[in-house]
């Protein structure tokens, strides 16, 4: 799929940048004319990896994150978003709904909110080295109003 | 302030404001918690009509509600819920344990 249209967004892990990337994340996305509930899905999920990357890649540590918006071939917007922090051992098992190994501020519903509310989700992950968690969304063209 | 209470004999309402995530949800979890312990309600209403979004920390900020609720053995219910809000809420199932009118 053909890209069409690319920014990238990077910031320190500080949860005041949570707001930040959804919002970029919206505007950046209002190009592919989405209904309200379709950018709701995209703050949504991006609210989802980003929070991960502040929350568990870099637990103790401020780190980088990067945040990459693509427009593909076909009204479809690719999110990715990229840490260097501590990765995730078992990708499968912390894709499970109710899966955390966060505090009771967590409610182990991330990965699947992503899941849900994107048509796909891939997470590429190394212990040590960090993660990446690519989510794809098309929307529907509408008729010209 | 993201979190406004009413009280009125033992029941508690609270309004809760702006965004419930990872970054605002910690201030209003202490707050919900500081207003049960102290006015230990027969009922919390939890009125979020100015809500402006929500993501997974407000399911954690909601269950613990709704935990501490029953520790003091009230109920707990929530009105008001935006779109955005509800479609989260629903994703992770909450309507099978908290009551949404
Ligand atoms: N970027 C990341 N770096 C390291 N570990 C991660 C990362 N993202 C997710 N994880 C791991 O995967 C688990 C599940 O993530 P998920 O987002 O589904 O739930 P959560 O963040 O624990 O809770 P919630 O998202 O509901 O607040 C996390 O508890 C954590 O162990
Ligand atoms: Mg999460």
């Amino acid at each position: 799929m053909k890209i069409e249209n690319q920014v990238t967004l990077e910031f320190p892990s500080r949860s005041a940048n949570e707001g930040f990337a959804r919002t970029a994340a919206a505007c950046f996305a209002a190009q592919l004319d989405p209904t309200l509930e379709e950018v709701n899905d995209i703050k949504t999920a991006v609210s989802e990896a980003v929070t991960n990357a502040i929350v568990h890649a870099y637990p103790d540590t401020l780190g980088k994150v990067l945040v990459r918006l693509r427009i593909r071939e076909g009204n479809a917007l690719e999110i990715m978003v990229k840490d260097w922090g501590v990765g995730i051992a078992d990708v499968e098992r912390a894709r499970t709904p109710l899966f955390t190994t966060g505090s009771e501020e967590r409610s182990g519903m991330g990965f699947t909110i992503m899941e849900s509310f994107m048509d796909t989700l891939k997470v590429r992950s190394t212990p040590g080295k960090g993660t990446s968690v690519t989510m794809l969304r098309r929307i529907a063209r509408r008729a010209v109003r | 302030m993201p979190v406004t209470c009413k009280e009125d004999k033992r029941s508690l309402t609270a309004l809760v404001a702006g965004e419930l995530d990872h970054h605002g949800a910690k201030t209003v979890m202490e707050e919900l918690d500081r207003r049960i312990d102290a006015a230990q309600p027969r009922e919390l209403t939890l009125d979020l009509s100015g809500l402006t979004f929500a993501d997974s920390s407000g399911i954690a900020v909601l269950l613990r509600a709704h935990r501490r609720m029953g520790q003091v053995r009230g109920a707990m219910r929530v009105v008001n819920t935006p779109d955005q809000a509800g479609k989260v809420f629903r994703a992770a199932g909450l309507e099978r344990i908290i009551r949404f009118e």
